[in-house]
């Protein structure tokens, strides 16, 4: 049911584990539901994402879309960040089942939640 | 690497012996029952011969006996089959049933009947007095399951069907999970109606039954042909037949044996578990339960990524978890036994069976402290409890 990619991310999650003295911290979702996704940023004088990390309470999907969506914003500067969508996430993991989708949803939503928080300080 | 399947409740392998029993009526004794010419004296011969095996496993007589094509059927032929035959609106069920009860019930509902769901204990289980308090004069049903197919609770069915038959309701259980793991006597249980399937007691799948007590008689819910004394149409599965009466009498021959040793490998799996993995907990009953039937929770870990986790290491296991119902909500089983969101999310299920031994269990206990840690470091949940 899942993608190569899908299980290489599970399995080898990419920048997985908190970070210290992070700039920015997002959180979604809720136990109820069955994922909790946290990203913690690093971000330079330029806006620019230099390091970013990721722990995730969830199913496979959960894991590897936190997983793929730190790649993507890996050295990004914030405004690009801002323009990663669900599909970017969804496409770079060779597709998620259909009941999955809302996985990459989530991942975009932490980033979010984690950018404002950078640009409420 | 090694591999251990521990989903004996969702399925099992067909014995060697069972597949054996059954060839014979593909390609040579391949008559349709009803014929009356010699190929179908046969197969006629021989479905009645294992009506009359299977009938004598479970305490009945060879007319209560009525095959279909496996339990979801059976647990509708007894349900809709019963709201044909009586007047009354009104059936009483359990809220941990299978989906084959339950979501017979809903669609009942829908259909203007109503259902009382009875509640559960923290460990799954009905209290009868709840079965004799919903009873009220148009009630047509009530069914409740023998042993569940999560948690493995075993229901206390006797209690209950003594108060069904004072009052004159017909009593349905399905014993899915239990023939094959447990003794189950029709008689002794004093149910009216009980459901089986083969393949979870190594037999094929497509082949079922339903119990039905000489004096109870649901309609029929397909229409074609007499057979089934005219409760169940169509052209008897023979060597699916034959297959569950062999897979029955192998069943029943080891029970006993089985029984000790499949439990013993439960409690070491449960005990290995408990004292490898801090923060667990054993949903169900400690001992009004199957004896193949493990199923515990992990906190802080979500089922769907250690059901994963496990089959990259060759361990077959299922959960209880959102995510892999395909829905958003965990089971109803868990929720209903009054279960937090992460305890149901991070529940497993391991389900032994007749080739489950001691080194397997060793092994998934090994693998799995592996697996949880791995999980544990990379939830927020975890992580901010020990901060």
């Amino acid at each position: 049911m899942y993608t190569e990619k899908v299980m290489d991310h599970f399995q080898n999650p990419r920048n997985v584990g908190e970070m210290k003295n992070a700039d920015a911290v997002g959180e979604v979702g809720s136990i109820a539901c069955g994922d909790i996704m946290r990203i913690y940023l690093k971000v330079d004088e330029n806006d620019i994402i230099t390091d970013v990390s990721f722990k995730t309470f969830g199913c496979a999907a959960a894991v590897a879309s936190s997983s793929v969506m730190t790649e993507l914003v890996k050295g990004k500067s914030i405004d690009e960040a801002m323009r990663i969508t669900k599909k970017d996430i969804s496409d770079t993991l060779g597709g998620l089942p259909a009941p999955k989708v809302h996985c990459s949803i989530l991942a975009t939503e932490a980033l979010e939640e984690a950018i404002k928080n950078y640009q409420a300080k | 690497m090694r591999k251990v399947y521990l989903d004996h409740s969702a399925t099992t392998p067909v014995r060697k012996e069972v597949l054996e029993s059954m060839l014979p009526y593909f390609t040579e004794a391949w008559g349709n029952p009803s014929s009356i010419h010699q190929w179908g004296r046969t197969s006629r011969k021989a479905v009645e011969q294992a009506r009359e095996e299977i009938a004598q496993y479970i305490g009945a007589e060879p007319r209560e006996i009525f095959f279909t094509s496996g339990g979801t059927e059976a647990d509708n032929l007894a349900i809709f089959g019963t709201v044909e035959a009586k007047k009354g609106m009104h059936i009483i069920t359990s809220s941990v049933e299978h989906h084959g009860v339950l979501d017979a019930c809903q669609y009942l509902e829908k259909q203007g009947y109503e259902v009382t769901y009875l509640p559960v204990n923290e460990y799954g289980q009905v209290n009868p007095e709840d079965v004799r308090k919903a009873l009220r004069p148009d009630t047509v049903l009530v069914t409740i399951m023998y042993a569940n197919n999560e948690v493995g609770t075993i229901q206390p069915i006797k209690e209950i069907a003594s108060i069904t038959r004072e009052a004159g309701v017909w009593f349905h259980t399905d014993a899915v999970q239990a023939v094959g793991s447990i003794p189950v006597d029709v008689k002794d249980l004093g149910v009216d109606m009980l459901t089986l399937s083969a393949h979870k007691f190594y037999g094929p799948k497509g082949i079922g039954a339903l119990y039905v007590r000489k004096g109870v008689r649901p309609k029929p819910i397909t229409h074609g042909g007499g057979q089934e004394r005219k409760i169940r149409p169509g052209t008897e599965n023979v060597a699916g037949i034959m297959g569950m009466a062999k897979a029955l009498e192998l069943a029943i021959a080891d029970l006993d044996q089985n029984m000790k040793r499949i439990t013993g490998l439960r409690d070491r799996l449960i005990q290995g578990i408990r004292e490898n993995i801090p923060e667990v907990v054993l949903n169900g009953h400690a001992t009004a339960r199957l004896p193949g039937n493990v199923n515990m929770s992990f906190l802080y870990i979500e089922g769907e990524s250690l059901i994963l986790s496990l089959d990259m290491v060759g361990v077959a296991v299922s959960s209880g978890s959102a995510c892999t119902s395909g829905s958003l909500e965990p089971s109803h089983v868990l929720m209903n036994m009054g279960m937090d969101h992460q305890q149901a999310h991070g529940s497993l299920r391991m389900t032994l069976g007749v080739s489950t031994t001691a080194e397997d269990i060793d092994y998934v206990v090994s693998e799995l402290t592996q697996i949880v840690e791995k999980l544990r470091a990379m939830s927020p949940l975890y992580n901010s409890k020990n901060l």
